[in-house]
């Protein structure tokens, strides 16, 4: 329940920032990736402060045997560079520069009720399913 | 130029890292988009009520913005429908295979030090970006 709750308010910060840095206008991020036209560097500072605010986080918490509300990290382990990791980066670079849309501003612009976001987010979802129907290895 | 907003954009930036902060404390947990929501979308997934009411607070974030003097978010897109149901598939999908997507690799994966998502972040910004210039500037 008080992960639940966190949950809701810690998206909410979120969303509140993808809505300040504009992250969440297509228009903002496919200016940032044009650097052959009117280029807009604006997203580069989102991405900076984004990090700089997340280190102290991920830093604290290896100093904690576990997390606040739970009973044991959750972050991921892994080091190698495989194949899939490579591939779906760059299916969901091809994807983003396509659109301007990444996931987490998809779902913050969904109650602008806007027909293209809806159109974007469901073939995100259909995406997402389909790789779990066929998961490529 | 006169579009470039690097005050708003920092300090909305500070906010999305900040939450990944809280995420990880709190919840122990990578504030990845894809992966919460992906998670949602399995057949077992069990621990949907954390997941819901992230996804739903990502939602509503927006909207608190706009009631607390923000004004309604600009939003301006201008990929045809084809493009938008291309665009969002292979975003879906992408996200998924390379385990994570602008949060959970470019800005988590980053204040983590996490090697794949060093590599992952650079490859989805380069193949965005030449998806850009080849949309703007030879496709059309």
């Amino acid at each position: 329940m008080r992960q639940t709750l966190a949950a809701l308010c810690i998206g909410g910060i979120l969303g509140a920032g993808l809505a300040v840095s504009q992250m969440m206008n297509p228009a903002k991020v496919i200016s940032f990736l044009d650097f052959f036209g009117d280029w807009d560097p604006t997203l580069a500072f989102v991405l900076l402060g984004a990090v700089l605010a997340a280190v102290p986080g991920f830093w604290l918490a290896r100093t904690r045997p576990k997390p606040i509300l739970g009973e044991a990290f959750a972050v991921p382990t892994r080091r190698d560079i495989d194949k899939p990791l490579i591939l779906g980066a760059i299916l969901f670079g091809v994807g983003w520069g396509l659109v301007g849309f990444c996931p987490g501003p998809a779902i913050a612009a969904l109650t602008t009720g806007l027909s293209g976001v809806m159109v974007f987010f469901a073939a995100m979802t259909a995406g997402m399913m389909a790789f779990q129907l066929f998961p490529l290895k | 130029m006169d579009s470039f907003t690097p005050l708003s954009g920092l300090i909305g930036g500070l906010l999305i890292g900040g939450a990944a902060s809280l995420f990880v404390l709190l919840n122990g947990r990578v504030a990845g988009i894809s992966g919460i929501y992906g998670g949602l979308l399995a057949p077992t997934a069990l621990d949907w009520h954390w997941r819901v009411a992230f996804i739903l607070g990502i939602a509503i974030g927006p909207v608190l913005v706009g009631l607390l003097g923000g004004g309604p978010a600009a939003i301006v897109i201008d990929a045809s429908w084809p493009t938008l149901v291309v665009g969002g598939l292979l975003v879906g999908y992408g996200a998924r295979l390379g385990s994570g997507c602008t949060s959970g690799h470019g800005v988590c994966g980053m204040a983590r030090g996490s090697p794949r998502s060093l590599i992952a972040t650079m490859t989805f910004f380069s193949t965005a970006a030449l998806t850009v210039f080849f949309m703007r500037h030879i496709w059309s």
